[in-house]
């Protein structure tokens, strides 16, 4: 069985964003990177599926950006991934959903995956919209926001996360896509012993021109950090001082103290 | 301008935010029509024409026949914009109408801007404007951002008839949640841990704190996630939603999730080392300290 895991590194959430020079993305100078969270719970799982099939199963990797993605990319070999590819855009923040997706599209077409996992959105961008785009290009079913998974005789068993802790059971039959939610399993941390085996996993490059034909359909045209409304009273110092401030202020304005 | 609202329903009802579509297109200035796959009884009220596929033949989770019908409606309406909420139903159904329509998709949207749509992004602290490139648009709009509109008035139904072919996926039902172990619902006080508590042991901290406050523990999707904290304590959208006198937000950093379940809160204190942080925009206080040393000087003071 053919595996892909499509992965994106993103910043760390914690940052601090200051708009880029051209005013449509972040600044990405003195920024830590790291896989995307949900992107964890899809190699995860991926690797979890290979482990099950034994010999039989081939898991690829696949991120597009510039060289600093080869360490997302290594971080998903190590975690058990068997190789991968490196779409090399240098430009990669400024295309739209629509055409990440009709990258790894264009790229997944040739090989002919039985099964798909991707993070159901990035942490930076949020849009959630790459997997399923992915999957309507080839033409497969799919299934997002999985907190559930398994796999036997060519159907995947899916539970996905719907609002207030309801779950959807879903039936998937291969080929077919799945997004991955938080908390579908634990990612695995990787060991040193298999950091040193994925320094010899074969990482193929590809230049992103060779993949990317579509325009972008929805452009960003601004980007900046959220006006702030104020109003809330900021405290800071000392923290007994500051813990007896609060007690007083909510002694004042709430009726839970007395 | 004409916006196709696509509203959601969920075991046979159809649900609130549904609302927040209307609302939306006002704004917009569009002329709605909406459509939904849903039945008789789960048709939104408005005065327009409102488009149904039955969901008793095609079930209420069956993306490749939904999106038919979406489409179906789209075929007779041409709209300029199609509208879901941005939920576990239009996340997974937008790309869908997207890649068919192949038109530009915006996500999450929070407000109009000049005829530019803003999202949030890295994780609520920045924002983009986002304006698709001509022709038509399908959009996400964020729960809460538009303030449902109320039910008023008689649509026109019209019906449509799509195949069921569920190209390789089948819905089967629906797993209730857990029994809630705690009802933070009924929480007078609420004080929460977020990731920057750290780890599983300084669940205690706050723990104390709370106890110190007569209050229950509240925590966010992260900490659960971990396993620091049970499932039954989450606030946020797939958690509990709380509206307690006085929420007190430990190391949470206030992804939109987080403060969907906890915007309806009397009073809020946020103690947060970043003062940047989301969680800042809804405080009535922010304190701005390292939660591990602080909670432990406020839990004494509480106790004198």
């Amino acid at each position: 069985m053919k595996l892909l895991v499509c992965i994106k590194q993103v910043p760390d959430l914690e940052s601090r964003f200051k708009p880029a020079a051209d005013g449509l993305w972040f600044d990405d100078n003195d920024l830590a990177w790291r896989l995307n969270e949900y992107d964890e719970y899809a190699v995860e799982q991926a690797v979890q599926l290979k482990e099950q099939l034994g010999g039989e199963a081939e898991l690829t990797v696949l991120s597009i950006g510039p060289d600093r993605v080869v360490e997302a990319i290594k971080k998903a070999l190590a975690m058990g991934a068997d190789k991968a590819v490196h779409v090399q855009d240098s430009a990669a923040h400024q295309k739209d959903p629509w055409q990440i997706a009709s990258i790894i599209a264009a790229y997944a077409r040739e090989q002919g995956f039985d099964l798909i996992f991707t993070g159901m959105q990035s942490q930076d961008r949020g849009s959630a919209q790459v997997g399923v785009l992915v999957a309507e290009l080839l033409g497969l079913a799919s299934a997002t926001t999985l907190v559930g998974f398994s796999y036997a005789d060519g159907v995947v068993q899916a539970k996905r996360e719907l609002e207030g802790g309801l779950k959807g059971l879903v039936s998937l039959r291969l080929p077919a896509l799945v997004t991955c939610q938080l908390g579908l399993n634990t990612p695995r941390y990787p060991t040193l012993p298999n950091i040193m085996k994925a320094k010899k996993k074969e990482i193929r490059p590809i230049p992103v021109a060779d993949l990317l034909k579509e325009e972008s359909l929805a452009p960003t045209t601004s980007f900046y950090a959220p006006a702030r409304k104020g109003g809330g009273l900021v405290l800071e110092g000392e923290p007994s001082e500051t813990a007896l401030k609060l007690v007083n202020i909510l002694k004042e304005k709430t009726a839970v103290l007395r | 301008m004409k916006a196709l609202l696509v509203c959601e329903v969920r075991e046979g009802k159809l649900l609130d935010a549904s609302y927040e579509l209307l609302t939306f297109a006002d704004k917009l200035g569009a002329e709605k029509v909406a459509v939904l796959v849903g039945s008789d009884g789960s048709v939104p009220q408005f005065d327009g024409r409102v488009y149904l596929a039955d969901a008793a033949t095609l079930g209420e989770y069956n993306p490749a026949a939904h999106k038919a019908a979406v489409l179906a409606a789209v075929e007779k309406e041409q709209p300029d914009v199609v509208v879901l909420c941005h939920s576990s139903y239009g996340w997974d159904l937008a790309p869908r109408l997207a890649a068919a329509l192949k038109a530009g998709q915006v996500t999450e949207i929070v407000a109009l801007v000049d005829g530019g749509f803003e999202v949030g992004c890295c994780n609520a602290k920045m924002r983009r404007q986002v304006r698709p490139a001509g022709g038509k648009a399908v959009l996400t709009v964020q729960a809460g951002a538009f303030a449902a509109a109320a039910p008023q008035g008689t649509p026109q139904v019209e019906r449509i008839d799509v195949a069921a072919d569920g190209q390789g996926l089948t819905f089967g039902g629906y797993e209730p949640a857990e029994a809630k172990a705690v009802d933070l619902g009924r929480a007078e006080i609420i004080v929460s841990a977020g990731r920057g508590i750290g780890k599983k042991d300084n669940v205690a901290v706050i723990e104390a704190l709370a106890k110190a406050f007569g209050g229950e523990l509240g925590a966010s999707r992260p900490v659960v996630d971990a396993g620091w904290v049970d499932h039954s304590r989450q606030v946020g959208t797939t958690g509990q939603t709380v509206s307690p006198k006085l929420y007190v937000a430990c190391g949470i950093s206030g992804a939109i999730q987080h403060l969907a379940g906890m915007k309806k809160s009397d009073f809020v204190v946020a103690i947060n080392k970043d003062k940047d942080a989301p969680i800042g925009e809804v405080a009535d206080v922010l304190v701005v300290a390292d939660v591990l040393q602080f909670a432990p000087v406020l839990t004494a003071a509480l106790q004198k």
